[in-house]
């Protein structure tokens, strides 16, 4: 096997900007999956010897014929005996130029839940097609994951190469295919890569048995596809998780929101919205263990602090008052059903979204979708373990929601059942009713109050600044003026 | 009328790979604080344990840890370790509360293994798991990383005990975003590691960036060792040599730390943090595979621990 020397020294570490790829792959051993990660990971030097040691040992007992790089990801007993992976795997690699995390997910359509919990974090999506067989079910089955949990990157690598004598029309017809198919799909970017998972060629290095192949290996694409500009840095939202209030002579009057900036920038001074309940304050400071930050940016974890001693918990949801998510009580939302027992209009969970818990109850499933065509099946009465589907929610609370294909950190939800405390539902906001908008609705009161008050100042003959200045200092006080 | 902010060209509002798993390592742990009704974070003395006091410091300064800290002590430690512990405890000014398996020992809770090759290692859980139940604690937070090993490279963030303490690895809940689910029942509890997803060597670069203080064994020391299986012991009241196991001085560092009896040494002259994360970066063996002897029983030994409940 080529070795490549690509783990980086200390110091290079140090000093290089790295940034972190998380990619999920999908399949069954047969697609040579197994073998793709084993190839990267062995010639980027994250197998270690003692790892491969084992492998090769357990291979050999086993009979494999072959050293089963398989062994690697499949971690559990039953796996290993079953020689099928269930449940998600996660495995490290490092080059120079990025950290990899990559969530190994089984392919079967019996563990999609396991699959949909890997892609749910990824930035791209890997996927094998056998050249031979082409487009099959299952890989059609997992771009339409990919697309619904919004992963902006694909990659399609075609696989097994040297059994198809290396020829550019079979590479090319699979790419055609799976083109056709993916014009349905709302995924941005799609990259196809012709590899010999087996022989490595252009996995690490680029093969110079497919010199009609004019693209990168797939490790140069994964050090450089583009990810920072996914990240939403335009709509200011951040989730109240934690409320600091240290109480000790110190920090007697301390009062700071603490949370996990879910998308955009927050900056010291800027006018801020508090919803649901629609209060306006300042950012008075964004604090860490580290010092103070004039600014803050998604995924940072940091403190604020507001300059209005204001009812604020954990819950809360802190955005900029002239960019607001909707809050509202109605969700549209694609769900990808994990319980056990179907899901059912009527039927009632808990509903978790950023850092907020609400019950919530199915008011209708709209249509299933059939996960190897994007066909929509309407009113199915229910959707089962495994399905995907459009379905209808209220909750008994109001939530703070962007549609998911622009904000995943606020148009990601789950389900839990309150029974047996599972897990049984993942959630993607796709349209919002504007019922209710906390913050305008308030604003609304407080003007319709000023209104009224001038009206019966000038009734009674009275001056109308005073009722105007009374007005405005009862707003100020509810912190909906700014200042 | 929404104004939506034009993202900055070329290269700003980035977060280095290392400053983003920190963030997400903060954003676990007040999950915890805030959902769960009695934490406690699990501290060894090792270089895991340290990274998630510093996490804690970053997740809820300047106010108090909203949890204890736990020690479960082998009665076996490294003294240099116990040392280490009882300083940083006292430089945090939280509150540690030692499990000790000595006690549950001397209850007859758990019955001490005998002969050279014997160990505490296992007898942890039993006081683990007596401990959690008689403080009430829900949540267990710790340092396991899934690149240790092939079984935590299984388990989620947000990992579910039954009221046996056990882990059904085969039906683990789905794990999503970072939306974690951390409701249970009475007698349940939840084991929590917020670095699941760093990598040895990521810890070694976090501690060498917030430049945190470790316990001395894990420099280059003379130290007086002897070898079994391939692997180099400390010499120590708490362990019997066997025929042919002969003592000798060396210079040594530990890359992992555990009980002395089950852990071994690296031979090394690397005296200095730059030093041994040159040594990391190099090396071709992972950490448990060089050092812990808990890990070579079978080849699922730490699934079978885990599922016991283990760390």
């Amino acid at each position: 096997m080529a070795v490549a020397n690509v783990i980086p020294a200390f110091d290079e570490l140090g000093n290089r900007p790295m940034d972190l790829l998380r990619f999920a792959t999908a399949g069954s051993v047969d697609d040579g999956k197994s073998t793709l990660i084993g190839r990267l990971l062995y010639d980027s030097k994250s197998i270690f010897e003692d790892q491969l040691a084992h492998v090769r040992e357990t291979s050999e007992r086993r009979g494999d014929g072959y050293v089963n790089l398989a062994l690697l990801t499949d971690g559990l007993r039953a796996e290993r005996e079953q020689g099928i992976t269930i449940d998600v795997a996660y495995r490290y690699f490092a080059t120079p130029r990025r950290s990899f995390v990559i969530a190994d997910t089984p392919g079967h359509e019996d563990y999609t839940r396991n699959m949909v919990t890997g892609a749910s974090t990824a930035d791209l999506a890997l996927i094998l097609v056998d050249v031979r067989n082409g487009v099959v079910r299952q890989s059609r089955r997992h771009a339409v994951i990919a697309s619904l949990l919004g992963i902006p990157h694909i990659v399609v690598c075609v696989n097994k190469m040297d059994l198809a004598g290396f020829s550019h029309d079979a590479f090319d017809a699979v790419v055609e295919e799976f083109t056709a198919f993916a014009a349905k799909l709302d995924v941005p970017d799609v990259t196809f890569i012709p590899v010999s998972a087996l022989d490595g060629d252009n996995v690490v290095e680029r093969s110079e048995r497919m010199p009609w192949y004019e693209g990168p290996p797939l490790l140069y694409h994964l050090e450089h596809v583009h990810i920072a500009s996914d990240r939403n840095l335009a709509d200011p939202r951040f989730p109240v998780q934690y409320v600091i209030r240290p109480m000790t002579d110190e920090h007697h009057d301390y009062r700071g929101y603490a949370g996990q900036v879910a998308s955009g920038v927050l900056r010291v001074g800027d006018p801020v919205t508090v919803l649901p309940a629609g209060r306006r304050s300042r950012v008075a400071g964004i604090d860490t263990v580290d010092g103070s930050l004039s600014e803050a940016f998604a995924p940072q974890s940091v403190t604020v602090r507001l300059e209005h001693d204001l009812d604020v918990s954990r819950g809360d949801l802190l955005c900029r008052p002239d960019n607001q998510p909707e809050v509202t009580r109605d969700v549209e939302a694609t769900v990808c059903w994990m319980g056990s027992a179907p899901l059912k209009p009527g039927a009632r969970y808990a509903l978790k979204h950023t850092t907020r818990t609400v019950r919530a109850r199915i008011e209708d499933v709209r249509y299933r979708i059939d996960v190897e065509t994007l066909k929509r099946e309407p009113d199915p009465g229910e959707l089962r373990l495994n399905d995907m589907g459009r379905v209808h929610l209220r909750t008994a609370a109001p939530i703070m929601v962007d549609p998911y294909r622009e904000n995943r950190a606020t148009g990601a939800f789950i389900l839990v059942d309150h029974a047996s405390n599972d897990t049984v539902g993942a959630g993607m906001v796709t349209a919002v009713r504007a019922e209710e908008k906390g913050a305008a609705h308030e604003r609304v009161g407080a003007w319709t109050t000023l209104l009224e008050r001038l009206d019966r100042a000038a009734a009674a003959g009275d001056p109308v600044e005073d009722a105007v200045r009374e007005a405005l200092e009862d707003m100020r006080r509810r912190g909906l003026l700014a200042q | 009328m929404t104004v939506r902010t034009r993202p900055p060209a070329g290269g700003a509002y980035e977060l280095s790979h290392l400053r983003t798993l920190e963030a997400q390592a903060i954003h676990v742990m007040r999950e915890v604080a805030a959902e769960l009704e009695r934490p406690v974070l699990l501290f060894s003395g090792g270089k895991d344990s340290i990274v998630l006091l510093r996490l804690a410091e970053k997740a809820f300064r300047p106010g108090g840890f909203p949890f204890p800290v736990m020690h479960v002590d082998t009665g076996h430690n490294f003294p240099e370790v116990i040392k280490f512990r009882d300083r940083r405890m006292a430089q945090l000014g939280e509150r540690l509360v030692v499990a000790s398996v000595q006690e549950s020992i001397d209850e007859g809770r758990a019955v001490e293994e005998t002969g050279p090759r014997a160990s505490r290692n296992r007898l942890q859980t039993v006081t683990l798991l007596d401990a959690l139940a008689e403080h009430g604690f829900d949540a267990a937070l710790g340092g396991a990383r899934r690149d240790e090993e092939r079984a935590r490279a299984k388990e989620r963030v947000f990992s579910f005990r039954d009221e046996f303490g056990q882990w059904e690895p085969k039906a683990q809940r789905p794990e999503l975003w970072n939306l974690y689910n951390g409701r249970i029942r009475r007698g349940e509890h939840v084991r929590i590691f917020p670095i699941s997803d760093w990598t040895e060597l990521d810890v070694w670069r976090y501690i060498a960036a917030e430049e945190l203080e470790l316990p001395p064994i894990y420099f280059a020391h003379e130290r007086e060792v002897f070898r079994r299986d391939g692997m180099l012991y400390a010499v120590s009241p708490f362990v019997e040599l066997m025929d042919g196991e002969a003592p000798f001085t060396v210079s040594v560092r530990y890359r992992t730390v555990g009980d002395m009896a089950v852990t071994g040494a690296v031979e090394s002259t690397a005296a200095t943090l730059p030093a041994v994360v040159a040594e990391i970066a190099a090396t071709r063996v992972t950490e448990r595979g060089e050092t812990r002897a808990d890990d070579r029983v079978t080849e699922a030994a730490m699934e079978d621990r885990k599922r016991e409940g283990y760390f």
